[in-house]
């Protein structure tokens, strides 16, 4: 295996990824979980970037890293939560939890490690390697052919605005 | 030749960040991390969509990116809202206090 700079940043991006992702899982504090949340979410937003996906690595960090968290914060601000006993207490639900998700990592391993691969041989055509990913590009293929869902996810977005107002409301 | 980061690797690293975010969903017990959590797998299922469209050329990958991370905004917004009530009725967001649906 070669060394060039794509790798080096592949490894970068994907040792913070994964040593971030653990922080989520188990830290006790939930105030240092979201922390680390958003630091996962910066490094998967690196991530995009080295996979030639740059509008969404942007939108990763505005939408993610900038409104969902500080949803999440602002309730963890607003429930004052504190720490729920240890984490790593070993109960048997637990530990065939923990068996069942080495077991599922491993199937996983083994089916991609078996897929054909394809370099991205198309890359060699300057102009389709120069439209793709791009916001102009995006936004013509959303706003043709993909406007159903658009339009769909907009309504879901505006149910999910009221129904959190119901939800979250005491009295209406 | 164009020298990449196999797409073997991307699907291993999203393979690896949905089994932790799994994890978390089995072995945590206060709601709101376990929703962080979920966050986690729903990123896990964007990165291996975006590998693909990678290998393929096609960018419509980018696009049920796009449309995962609105509903995940969505689920969030649900989810956190019905965090906040069940905080007020029971006072605990601890997932093995509340209970009472599960006989």
């Amino acid at each position: 295996m070669s060394i060039f700079p794509e790798m080096v940043l592949f490894w970068v991006f994907a040792i913070g990824t994964i040593g971030a992702g653990a922080g989520v899982v188990f830290t006790r504090n939930p105030v240092a979980s979201a922390m680390s949340l958003v630091a996962t979410f910066f490094f998967l937003s690196g991530i995009y970037v080295l996979l030639w996906a740059h509008t969404i690595a942007a939108l990763q960090v505005l939408v993610y890293a900038g409104a969902i968290m500080v949803l999440f914060l602002f309730v963890i601000m607003l429930l004052s939560l504190t720490d729920h006993g240890p984490v790593l207490s070993f109960t048997p639900s637990r530990i065939a939890g923990g068996a069942a998700v080495v077991a599922l990592f491993a199937a996983l391993t083994a089916v991609f490690r078996k897929l054909p691969v394809t370099e991205p041989t198309w890359a060699m055509d300057a102009a389709k390697l120069k439209n793709f990913g791009t916001i102009q590009h995006l936004g013509e293929v959303m706003y043709t052919q993909w406007l159903f869902p658009f339009e769909a996810v907009s309504l879901l977005l505006l149910v999910a605005i009221l129904g959190a107002v119901v939800v979250a409301k005491p009295r209406i | 030749m164009i020298e990449t980061v196999s797409t073997t690797h991307y699907l291993i690293l999203a393979a690896a960040l949905f089994c932790l975010g799994m994890l978390g969903v089995l072995i945590r017990r206060n709601a709101l991390v376990v929703f962080m959590c979920i966050e986690l797998m729903l990123n896990a299922a964007n990165l291996t969509f975006l590998a693909f469209a990678r290998e393929r050329g096609d960018d419509i990958g980018h696009l049920s990116a796009f449309f995962i991370i609105a509903v995940a905004a969505a689920e969030a917004s649900v989810g956190l809202a019905i965090v906040i009530s069940v905080f007020r009725a029971r006072g605990t967001v601890n997932i093995e206090e509340i209970q009472s649906m599960k006989h």
